[in-house]
């Protein structure tokens, strides 16, 4: 069903699948990032064959029997070809281990639900077991309306595993794609001791539109794009697409000896104290 | 019985009660009592029956009274000695919360909580109870305080939500409440916090990782407002009532979830008609509550609490 001609949703050109794959859906006209799947996103950023999925058969369930709640859960893992909307495992960058976590916006926008919360609990928990570093992939609509108030709690949930996890002095980078907003930048979007964007990102906890109408005048150009925010403190970086693997495997590669079991190595290898 | 005779017949009584102790003369007065109870009896026993039949949408209604008492009302009632703490060093001073320090009930304590406004003017001041980054840094600032001192915190949610404008972006509303969420799951020092209004998503959230969690009947936890919720899945903000149901964002429904720990009653005919009332079913809610929590060793607690947002959530693996 691969689109041969996509349409960029920025500035509208048109351009060949196999360009835009070349291009890793970067946009050749106007540097737009387009949203891609989390298998390409795990193809372009780790090492190959090196990724072993944790919890792929977790599924949702609809608990509060929502309204045509589970007609769009059915349809979204048959477009999709996922159980749901992120997905986690172990991998290598360089060389480097690390637990990686991937949202998928395909799926019903990546909201965090249920299932999302506790794959992203359970990943930063293995994290912690391994002593490994977390990279997360971040691009969301926000938390699960459809699941209610159990939703709203996975920022609880997820924010407490992050904290868990960094205070065995262990790193986790979070990287923000487009777009980024509600609930999941109010927890574990934001809690990277890293916070790197793609350019032009859209990251934001309120929507713009519910801003516009609730302050009754026009945003400011630019506003809660990556670059905007990156002005106001609010990121470490902006790192273009094709540029974040070497990035990140740099980054892991400084913080390789930094948890606190590997000090009598960085005294060995550096002759620090 | 339907609701709308329910109403009907409680307002043909309450007129024959007016009318009757309008009547009697002080000297028929003791004879016509027991009758006078009797309808007063019947009239409650009403008034409770339509309680219950309360719609999703009416409990809405009643979560936003404006007569609902607020944060500064609780703590007029609760706590001796309150001193109130601005700012969050950061920026500024954030007046859709209030925080401060005072006794309940002889210990020292750290109360915080969202301030709805009681007039238009004292609303705008406060941005109706909706919280700037500003605000959350400044609850979380007073939050370590009381890690620092061994006091217990009390928070009191009753927000719309966190305010959605430019300022609030620009200084990283998200990354606000995310760090709220972070830190109170391990701040050491119990954490109680009550619902007293609208549990209005993250904004209510960011004080509302606590050891226990409380609503009072007439309230509402939502992760959208029922209005936000209508309008993206029908695209008709007027179906709101619709959506509450379908979101169950009522007490019993939370508590049935394991979201909750328990609800605290309303005095008859809600808080917003006896504040007193409220808050003494509060104090009795927070007296048995500390005793229970501070019997706990502190890493212990902290566990409980790391378990009990850790157990949220529902999910099949195939």
């Amino acid at each position: 069903m691969t689109n041969l001609f996509p349409k960029c949703p920025n500035c509208g050109a048109t351009q060949f699948n196999k360009i835009l794959i070349k291009h890793l859906y970067v946009c050749p006209e106007c540097n737009f990032h387009h949203r891609i799947s989390s298998a390409f996103r795990l193809q372009i950023t780790i090492d190959k064959g090196t990724f072993e999925e944790i919890d792929k058969k977790m599924k949702s369930v609809d608990p509060l029997q929502f309204p045509s709640y589970e007609e769009k859960l059915k349809s979204s893992i048959k477009t999709t070809g996922l159980n749901e909307a992120v997905v986690c495992g172990t991998a290598k960058i360089n060389d480097l281990p690390v637990v990686m976590v991937v949202m998928d916006t395909n799926f019903i926008m990546a909201s965090m639900g249920s299932v999302v919360g506790e794959k992203i609990t359970r990943a930063f928990e293995l994290a912690i077991q391994k002593e490994l570093p977390v990279i997360v992939f971040c691009g969301s609509g926000g938390a699960r309306m459809q699941e209610g108030i159990l939703s709203l709690m996975q920022m609880a949930k997820t924010s407490a595993a992050v904290k868990r996890h960094s205070q065995k002095g262990l790193l986790y980078i979070s990287v923000l794609s487009h777009p980024t907003t509600g609930g999941v930048t109010a927890s574990f979007a934001y809690l990277g001791d890293i916070i790197i964007a793609e350019p032009q990102a859209l990251i934001g906890f309120a929507g713009p539109r519910v801003i516009e109408q609730t302050i009754n005048q026009k945003l400011p150009e630019g506003f809660q794009r990556a670059e905007f925010l990156l002005d106001h403190g609010m990121l470490d970086k902006i790192v273009p697409r094709p540029m974040i693997r070497e990035t990140l495997s740099n980054i892991l590669e400084i913080h390789k000896s930094s948890s606190k079991k590997n000090k009598s190595y960085r005294i060995e290898q550096y002759g620090l104290k | 019985m339907q609701k709308k005779d329910i109403e009907d017949q409680l307002k043909e009584l309450q007129k024959k009660l007016a009318g009757l102790k309008d009547q009697v003369d002080s000297e028929e007065r003791e004879s016509m009592l027991p009758i006078i109870k009797e309808l007063e009896q019947s009239a409650d026993k009403l008034k409770v029956e339509l309680y219950r039949k309360i719609t999703p949408s009416e409990r809405v209604q009643l979560a936003r009274h404006p007569n609902r008492p607020t944060t500064i009302d609780y703590i007029k009632y609760l706590i001796k000695d309150f001193v109130q703490f601005h700012g969050d060093r950061r920026y500024m001073d954030d007046l859709a919360i209030v925080s401060g320090i005072g006794f309940f009930e002889g210990i020292p304590v750290t109360v915080i909580g969202h301030q709805k406004g009681r007039s238009t003017k004292d609303n705008i001041k406060r941005h109706f109870g909706m919280a700037h980054p500003e605000g959350y840094r400044k609850a979380l600032r007073l939050m370590k305080q009381a890690e620092k001192f061994n006091r217990p915190i009390i928070n009191f949610i009753d927000t719309p939500g966190a305010y959605p404008g430019i300022g609030a972006e620009e200084r990283g509303q998200g990354e606000a409440i995310a760090f709220n969420l972070y830190e109170m799951s391990t701040i050491r020092t119990q954490i109680i916090s009550i619902i007293t209004g609208e549990g209005g998503s993250g904004g209510a959230l960011a004080l509302g990782v606590a050891d226990r969690v409380f609503m009072l009947t007439n309230t509402i936890y939502s992760v959208i407002s029922p209005e936000g919720c209508a309008s993206i899945l029908w695209k008709d903000s007027s179906r709101a009532g619709d959506a509450a149901e379908a979101l169950k964002i009522d007490p019993n429904n939370l508590l049935q979830l394991g979201v909750i720990d328990g609800i605290i009653d309303e005095p008859e005919g809600g808080a917003h008609e006896n504040h007193e009332g409220m808050a003494n079913s509060i104090k009795e809610k927070l007296i048995i509550t500390l005793e229970e929590l501070m019997q706990y060793d502190i890493d212990d607690l902290l566990e409980q609490r790391y378990n009990k947002f850790r157990a949220m959530g529902q999910f099949k693996e195939a």
